[in-house]
């Protein structure tokens, strides 16, 4: 049987490429009828040539070049943005293209067909439920790229006044990101010779001791560039929670608006903002 | 008499993990109906333990679980680890002790966050802390 079916490879490839073009899971919008012909004739080859009676016992030994071909497979897929359910029927078409060929060559030894289809299928089992976890990881990747970028984009320096500069932090604070937060805003007291920084946590959910060991640090870097650090943005119940854990901000300025923080910076920098005397009459 | 109303176990494997596990202990607590107040303290002594379970002892799961009591409805929080285990637990509720170049305020600040600690930990076992809320507590 399998002496048969490697006889038959040309034409597996040929009835699994008619299958895949009768199946809704086909998309021509993510992948050309061309590139798909190059990428299943691969795996054919790959396939028909290795499968043996190791590969249909599942000797993992014996799977790991077919699998670790269809991971990369798997992963190609996610990242063009395929969905598991059709990479799961791109393999499972191959396995009926298989046993369509078994049924029509196998003549009349039922028993010997029924054998290579169970083997067939547990094969098949094998590799999708292998490629689906490839597929999961390579999705997983995608996410933790794009954590990566919010991180990035998330952390924007805003210069609010004449060396005074805003940096609005929103979501947790890990170390990654502290590590870019303070990249970021020791960079642009540098570029800006801003003498206060005021970094603004009402989008922060909670405040650990490790995101307040954080807070600490790079108010003491701003200090060591120089320029002043306000905490504004603590919220009541942030307050309160902060005061409970125990840790002490004592040698933090902390405001609980951006605003009272922005007011105490003018008074830092002995600005004042005031109402013109002289209004201008209305016009009516 | 306590009663367990609803439990969901959480595998804590990664730094990721943590924000989920967050999210996760915060809809629990709102579906109790628990004042934002009560509900940081629950999810930062939920980040303080979580974030201890995978520096030290490369993560572990926790339980959460809705409980009643009377009329007092709560929170309650299982964390789980196969760590190292803490050999001096006195020593480690102390504030600012800390193996980890830390503040060394994770459990004693998780203490005063919640309305029951408990800490039972086994060297070369594991360490398991629980942890529980009131709604109005
Ligand atoms: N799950 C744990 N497994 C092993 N050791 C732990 C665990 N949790 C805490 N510890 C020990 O207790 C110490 C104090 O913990 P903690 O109060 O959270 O402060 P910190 O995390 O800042 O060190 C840690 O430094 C560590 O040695
Ligand atoms: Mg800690």
């Amino acid at each position: 049987m399998l002496a048969l079916l490697r006889s038959k490879k040309p034409q597996i490839l040929e009835r699994w490429i008619q299958h895949q073009l009768t199946l809704d899971t086909l998309r021509d919008d993510l992948i050309s009828n061309d590139e798909l012909r190059e990428q299943s004739e691969g795996i054919v080859n790959l396939i028909v040539d290795q499968i043996s009676e190791q590969t249909l016992a599942l000797d993992p030994y014996a799977l790991e070049p077919i699998l670790e071909y269809l991971s990369g497979i798997a992963i190609s897929r996610a990242r063009h943005g395929f969905s598991p359910r059709e990479t799961s029927f791109y393999l499972f078409s191959l396995k009926n293209a298989m046993l369509d060929m078994l049924a029509e060559s196998a003549g009349s030894d039922i028993a010997a067909l029924y054998d290579m289809t169970r083997s067939l299928g547990r094969f098949f089992d094998e590799l999708s439920t292998s490629t689906f976890e490839t597929f999961i990881k390579g999705r997983e990747e995608v996410i933790l790229r794009q954590t990566d970028e919010i991180a990035e984009i998330s952390t924007p320096v805003i210069r609010v006044w004449d060396q005074i500069l805003a940096m609005p932090l929103i979501g947790t604070l890990d170390s990654a990101r502290t590590q870019v937060v303070m990249e970021n805003l020791l960079q642009a007291i540098v570029d800006t010779g801003s003498e206060i920084a005021i970094l603004d946590i009402s989008g922060v959910p909670a405040v650990d001791s490790l995101v307040a060991q954080h807070l600490i640090k790079t108010v003491s870097a701003t200090r060591l560039m120089g320029a002043e650090c306000i905490i504004s943005g603590i919220r009541p119940e942030i307050a309160q929670t902060v005061v409970q854990l125990g840790i002490d901000l004592s040698q933090v300025i902390t405001k609980a608006t951006l605003a009272s923080a922005l007011k105490s910076a003018f008074s830092m920098l002995k600005l004042e903002v005031r109402k013109t005397q002289s209004q201008k009459p209305f016009l009516i | 008499m306590l009663v367990v109303l609803n439990k969901d176990a959480f595998q804590i494997q990664r730094e990721q993990d943590v924000i989920l596990f967050r999210n996760r202990v915060k809809e629990f607590a709102v579906r109790i109906g628990m004042g934002v107040v009560n509900q940081t303290k629950l999810i930062t002594a939920a980040s303080e333990l979580v974030r201890n379970m995978l520096r030290y002892a490369s993560g572990g799961e926790v339980l959460i679980e809705v409980i009643t009591r009377g009329r007092e409805n709560g929170i309650r929080l299982t964390f789980k680890d196969q760590g190292p285990g803490i050999p001096d637990i006195k020593l480690a509720m102390q504030d600012g002790y800390s193996t980890g170049r830390s503040l060394g305020l994770g459990l004693p600040g998780t203490k005063r966050l919640v309305s029951e600690f408990d800490i039972k930990s086994t060297v070369g076992v594991g360490t398991t802390v629980t942890i529980v809320k009131w709604k109005n507590g």
